[in-house]
């Protein structure tokens, strides 16, 4: 016990490759997936068929099995040497976007067509409709749905321990091994990701109350 | 070159269908949890309610990994050991519980009081109300969502590999490791869990389609 | 006697629901209670077969106190039949099922003679061809019947109706009046809610108006109706009578 208490900041320390994890794969996300959504609503057949596909593709593969395709074979495939963090934020980000695409694009369709007719009648185009009517209102429907990916996120990015990203769970492990101790380390750990869920739900929660706007909540 | 196909291919189905076992014996054993658990934060005292919420709570907040890792590697150490296969089965089954179980709680408390007034004016005690009025009711709404967690259950069975389970991830990163050949090695992998999954998939959606009250979604 | 009522008293969300409530039923008889909304009807009702629980006062059903010590509150439940103003019928299950399965699981009867005793009583409320539909492919006056039919299967001894037309389109209340006139015409010991003067007039044995939690006046129906004393329930009645009048 004593050992692991020694220990104990070493594990800390991983929190904040945790949450570059995190930012960085959520950040990923967020881009994609916002375009994607925007492409599968507004886009034409050959676009929605590519982003179907997309979506397809990295909402059925388990992400261990993404990261070692990507780290041990597309990466260096086609000639970059990624190191193991920089690998799994993509991995992580290209991921995250195919299910932040699903979320934008069920908020954007909750909306229906009026706001962006009313946008157009208005004599904006398109694409300026989307950007300064649809959108804002889009993003904080999508809310609730970003807190669950943050939590899933915040879980996921454990699993970047096979590519051995020294955050939380690897530095664990290393402790772990060290000391042959793994109950109170793996309990440490696991409450470390709860705290951290916890902790980032509250704040998404606390946005979403800060900008409750009256009578948007209805469509929900 | 062809003979790594014909080493490859019997291995990784002959653990396709450890995989497929490890999720046929945990799916319906998790729901079992999943129904207790939810039916215990419903109607349970202040206690059970408790105890049921703190183990949703762990579980849900745990990487699966992490819960995967204190069932094989620490319990030992307090005497207690499961297998491989075992520890996999007990780790998925609390943590598709955790999850599932949320899904049995809200639809539980979708269900319209009114059906649980006139369960009451018939004379049915509480069990015979919950049993034969609220859960028939409250699982056909459940199951979309229960059967997401199933699919998501499906991928990260993946982690089994790392407490020793000779399912399809593991058999791929073996196979890497000596051949390299990580593109033909974990697309196949992901592919096949993909075709586990979307198999899954359609079979849940012929499932909601035999068990579809003619206007109970409307009804709610 | 079958049900006899001693003074009930209910505070609901800070309001003084029931204000002294006092009254019996024998057997054979239907009796209406009318009155403005919120002024305690249904409150009563849940009280009577303990859906509610009364703050003070005495309730007997039978000869049993049933606001006293009760060792199964669901077997006083049994002998209650309750009609909701929202039917509540259970949306799972086909009409038919609805009628029997109390039967099975409370009465504990097997199936094949449950569901003989449930098509009997779907054909007394005129439903037995439709008795395997949904509770969403019936009409809401055929959704009611069937809630009738469900409390009458279990043989009770007295009928409670909560506003059971009050949800209802009106070209579908005359259906379910006409069971219940049938019913009535039996002798089904009623207690019963309703705006329905009508049909108060016709079936009932008298009417009870309740008005601020209490019953302000009783008696028989035309006496009520045409000449009532208390001066709320006079105001109460001229204006029904006036739309009544406009109607005829």
């Amino acid at each position: 016990m004593a050992a692991f208490v020694e220990f104990l900041p070493y594990i800390f320390s991983g929190v904040v490759w945790t949450i570059g994890l995190v930012a960085g794969g959520i950040g990923i996300g967020f881009v994609i997936g916002l375009f994607m959504a925007i492409g599968q609503i507004y886009g034409g057949g050959e676009i929605k068929a590519i982003i179907h596909a997309y979506v397809w593709f990295f909402r059925s593969m388990p992400l261990l099995v993404l990261l070692f395709l990507f780290y041990w074979g597309v990466f260096p495939a086609i000639g970059y040497k990624l190191d193991p963090l920089a690998c799994s934020i993509i991995v992580l980000g290209l991921r995250s976007g195919a299910y932040q695409s699903q979320i934008f694009r069920g908020a954007m369709l909750s909306l229906g067509d009026t706001q962006l007719l009313a946008a157009r009648a208005l004599g904006m185009s398109e694409l300026r409709g989307i950007f300064h009517i649809v959108l804002p209102q889009a993003l904080r429907i999508s809310l609730p749905g970003w807190s669950n990916e943050y939590a899933t996120m915040i879980k996921d990015s454990a699993i970047t321990f096979t590519l051995g990203v020294l955050e939380i769970l690897t530095r664990t492990r290393y402790v772990v091994m060290a000391t042959h101790e793994p109950l109170i380390p793996y309990f440490f750990a696991g409450g470390l990701f709860v705290v951290l869920t916890y902790a980032g739900s509250k704040i998404v929660n606390t946005v979403y109350e800060r900008t409750k706007t009256p009578g948007l909540v209805g469509r929900l | 070159m062809i003979a790594f196909w014909d080493t490859f291919l019997p291995r990784i189905f002959a653990a396709s269908v450890i995989t497929i076992e490890l999720v046929v014996v945990s799916v319906p054993i998790g729901v079992a949890l999943a129904i207790i658990l939810g039916v215990a934060r419903v109607y349970g005292n202040r206690p059970v309610s408790l105890v049921a919420t703190s183990i949703v709570g762990i579980f849900r907040g745990f990487p699966a990994i992490v819960t995967l890792f204190i069932i094989f590697f620490a319990l030992p150490d307090m005497g207690v050991y499961f297998s491989s296969f075992w520890s996999a089965v007990l780790g998925f089954v609390l943590v598709t519980g955790a999850y599932q179980s949320e899904y049995v709680r809200g639809s539980i408390q979708s269900v319209q009081t009114g059906q649980s007034l006139a369960a009451q004016a018939l004379g049915m005690s509480k069990s015979q109300e919950v049993v034969h009025i609220i859960l028939p009711q409250a699982l056909r709404a459940a199951l979309p969502g229960i059967s997401n967690e199933i699919i998501y259950l499906i991928l990260y069975s993946s982690l089994a590999s790392y407490i020793g389970v000779e399912e399809i991830f593991g058999v791929a990163r073996s196979f890497n490791s000596l051949a390299f050949r990580p593109i033909e090695i974990f697309l196949t992998a992901g592919l096949i869990y993909a075709a586990i999954a979307t198999v899954c998939f359609a079979g849940f959606r012929m499932l909601e389609r035999k068990l579809r009250i003619p206007g109970l979604e409307a009804a709610r | 006697m079958v049900l006899k009522v001693e003074d009930l008293h209910k505070t609901y969300a800070g309001n003084k629901v029931l204000n002294g409530v006092s009254f019996e039923i024998d057997r054979g008889q239907i009796k209406v209670i009318c009155g403005p909304s919120g002024s305690g009807k249904s409150t009563l009702l849940r009280c009577l077969n303990l859906l509610t629980h009364p703050d003070k006062g005495r309730v007997w059903l039978e000869q049993q106190e049933i606001t006293g010590e009760v060792d199964d509150v669901n077997k006083v439940r049994q002998k209650i039949g309750f009609v909701f103003q929202d039917f509540n019928l259970f949306n799972h299950l086909t009409a038919l099922k609805n009628v029997s399965i109390a039967l099975e699981i409370v009465r504990k009867m097997k199936r094949d003679e449950a569901r003989d005793l449930a098509l009997k009583e779907l054909r007394k409320v005129n439903l037995a061809d439709d008795a395997h539909k949904f509770p969403a492919e019936l009409s809401g006056g055929q959704k009611q019947r069937v809630a009738i039919a469900r409390a009458l299967a279990m043989n009770p001894v007295i009928m409670f109706y909560d506003e059971p037309t009050s949800a209802l389109d009106p070209h579908l209340i005359g259906e379910v009046l006409d069971v219940m006139k049938k019913l009535a015409q039996e002798k089904l010991t009623s207690l019963v809610v309703t705006h329905e003067i009508g049909f108060a007039r016709s079936v009932a044995d008298e009417i009870m108006f309740m008005g601020d939690g209490k019953i302000l006046e009783r008696g028989p129906p035309n006496q009520i109706i045409e000449n009532p004393k208390h001066e709320v329930v006079q105001q109460f009645f001229k204006r029904i009578n006036e739309l009544y009048r406009r109607n005829e």
